[in-house]
């Protein structure tokens, strides 16, 4: 029996919350924002393919290996940024981003 | 001619955009020593000749790379614009990235990729573009506001702007697959035809709303509109002053060009599904700018609520619709350009023993050591207040008569009167520049690039009046080629 299309964007739904709400949640560590985003582009991975195999139509996939592209350029630029921010603050706690008020 | 060089044709700008930054970028590592000397005019060059070449070439509207790509009047205005701004944006950074020691090649470099994103943003013609325009422009920028590599503030600002950035295209793409999946297709044309409103059309499906909202928060996010302005003062404030400067004028435009395209192209006949949306968006943005400025200290924390105020009144004309409503808004974006670019070139002069200062109550008594900056500094502060007869009033007259003929009023009075209350910080830095008293002068510079520009601005927003012409016919064209 195949899994109904339903249960696929349940599931990337599911996941984009947590993702969400891992970056706004999280008081911990900047490493797990990271994470979370990663979460975020997955889980929209998940959408685009299950439409894609549903509609029979394969721009969606294509999509989806766009997608995984730039998710790797944004992870090497946002790894950088925070390896640049912990040599000037010796810090990557998410309470100690607090130089300006905002 | 075969059909791959015939889709080069309308991307000929972006293409030579493209192989340009190639050849700069190997150039720049080549000369360790001068890079920046030599690449950033270079790139100034490249840019203009980009913009030339988008007024050379046939504006169609032309369709290429199978659809995914549009060449039309619409775009050609954005991109000129674009170009331009771009171009005075990094004309106006290495003196300082130099003084500052960061004079580094790639600045140039990524200010020349982000402009190259921002034009496949304007000329997007399906969600696959928009997405891929869109990163191109925002990894570029992610990095330039940590372009100071030992200034915590700095990578402070870049480390806010990668995070909430990275959260907006995820939404903006969780939208997107929502648009996609629900309406089986990604070119906007399809989508434009697929749901006309009219005699037994089908309706636009729920999951496609609920997917279109997500792709304006994810935008909202890039204009700095309110609730999505969160990374703005920050970004603004800690960055360093070149790289606030060209994140004032050349991405505004690119974002709002893509809401434009966005909204009226494929989306233009469901205006009563977005229309609320942008209104809220609109007096929110409207509301903060002018109350959250008023206690602020920095220029360029300033400056910031300032942008996110303008972009509240620019949405005004996006929800007013129609031709009268782009008309207004791209005039206003054009003028917004003008007067943040120069104002800018004000705020790089603020310096003062060899440091570059930001506060305001540092221009205290400009107008008798520095009459001229002081002055240049007060037509831009008129302008940007919205006061007559600066380039200010008439863009945001424009975009309050298209929302009062749409039946907009009431967001119409919400725009003057929140004009009034954002008049007071603007009006009190001319107050602070011309009857206080003085603060010690700034240094002397020789900074020809910078006293042109402000000059420029300065004369460009007083002088308005006389010549609106050719501005208001080419944005006139331009609305009429979005919605023919």
């Amino acid at each position: 029996m195949p899994v109904p299309l339903s249960h696929y964007l349940t599931l990337a739904a599911i996941l984009f919350t947590i993702g969400v709400f891992g970056i706004f949640v999280n008081r911990k560590n900047v490493i797990v924002i990271l994470m979370a985003i990663e979460l975020l582009l997955l889980a929209v991975n998940i959408n685009f393919v299950a439409f894609s195999a549903y509609l029979g139509d394969l721009a969606g996939q294509i999509f989806a290996i766009f997608v995984l592209t730039v998710a790797a350029a944004e992870a090497a630029i946002g790894l950088a940024i925070v390896l640049v921010y912990f040599r000037n603050r010796g810090s990557i706690e998410v309470e100690d981003i607090n130089l300006m008020k905002g | 001619m075969t059909a791959a060089m015939t889709d080069l044709v309308p991307a000929l700008p972006e293409v030579f955009l493209f192989v340009a930054g190639l050849v700069l970028l190997f150039l720049g590592v080549f000369r360790e020593r001068d890079g920046l000397a030599i690449v950033n005019p270079l790139v100034v060059l490249t840019l203009l000749v980009a913009a030339v070449l988008t007024i050379g070439i046939d504006k169609g509207p032309v369709v290429a790379f199978d659809g995914h790509f549009v060449f039309d009047g619409f775009a050609a205005f954005l991109k000129v614009l674009i170009y331009v701004s771009a171009a005075l944006g990094v004309m106006m950074a290495p003196a300082y990235l130099a003084d500052e020691r960061m004079g580094r090649f790639e600045f140039p470099v990524l200010a020349l990729f982000a402009t190259l994103g921002m034009g496949m943003m304007v000329s997007a013609n399906s969600l696959l573009a928009l997405y891929m325009g869109l990163e191109l422009q925002s990894l570029s920028l992610y990095v330039m506001a940590a372009f100071q590599r030992d200034s915590t503030r700095a990578s402070e600002a870049g480390l806010k702007y990668f995070v909430l950035g990275a959260l907006a295209s995820g939404m903006l793409l969780y939208g997107a697959s929502l648009v996609y999946g629900f309406t089986g297709t990604l070119s906007f044309e399809v989508l434009a035809r697929r749901f006309l409103v009219g005699e037994g059309a089908a309706g636009l499906p729920a999951g496609a709303v609920v997917g279109l909202v997500f792709v304006i928060a994810g935008m909202a996010f890039k204009l700095s509109a309110v609730p999505f302005h969160m990374w703005t003062p920050d970004v603004y404030e800690g960055a360093p002053t070149p790289v606030t400067a060209f994140f004032a004028a050349a991405p505004k435009v690119a974002a709002m060009g893509l809401v434009l395209r966005l909204l009226f192209q494929p989306f233009g006949d469901w205006a009563a599904q977005w229309q609320q949306v942008i209104v809220l968006v609109s007096v929110a943005s409207m509301i903060l700018g002018a109350f959250a400025a008023i206690g602020q200290t920095n220029i360029k924390r300033l400056m910031a609520y300032s942008a996110i105020g303008h972009v509240g009144y620019a949405l005004v004309g996006v929800a007013a619709g129609g031709v009268a409503g782009v008309n207004a808004v791209l005039v206003y974006m054009a003028i917004y350009v003008v007067m943040t670019l120069g104002t800018f070139a004000c705020i790089l002069l603020m310096r003062r023993h060899g440091r570059y200062v930001e506060g305001i109550a540092d221009l205290a008594g400009l107008s008798r050591s520095r009459p001229g900056m002081a002055l240049a500094l007060g037509i831009l502060m008129f302008s940007l207040a919205g006061i007559p007869p600066a380039a200010g009033f008439f863009g945001k007259l424009y975009v309050f008569l298209a929302a009062v003929d749409a039946g907009l009023v009431w967001l119409a009075l919400v725009g003057v009167l929140t004009s009034v209350v954002g008049a007071y910080y603007y009006l009190r830095i001319v107050k602070i520049m011309y009857f206080d008293e003085p603060a010690e002068a700034f240094d002397s510079m020789a900074r020809p690039e910078l006293h042109g520009i402000a000059v420029l601005a300065a004369v460009l927003v007083a002088g308005f009046l006389l010549l609106p012409g050719p501005l208001l016919s080419s944005a006139e064209a331009a609305a009429r080629a979005l919605l023919p």
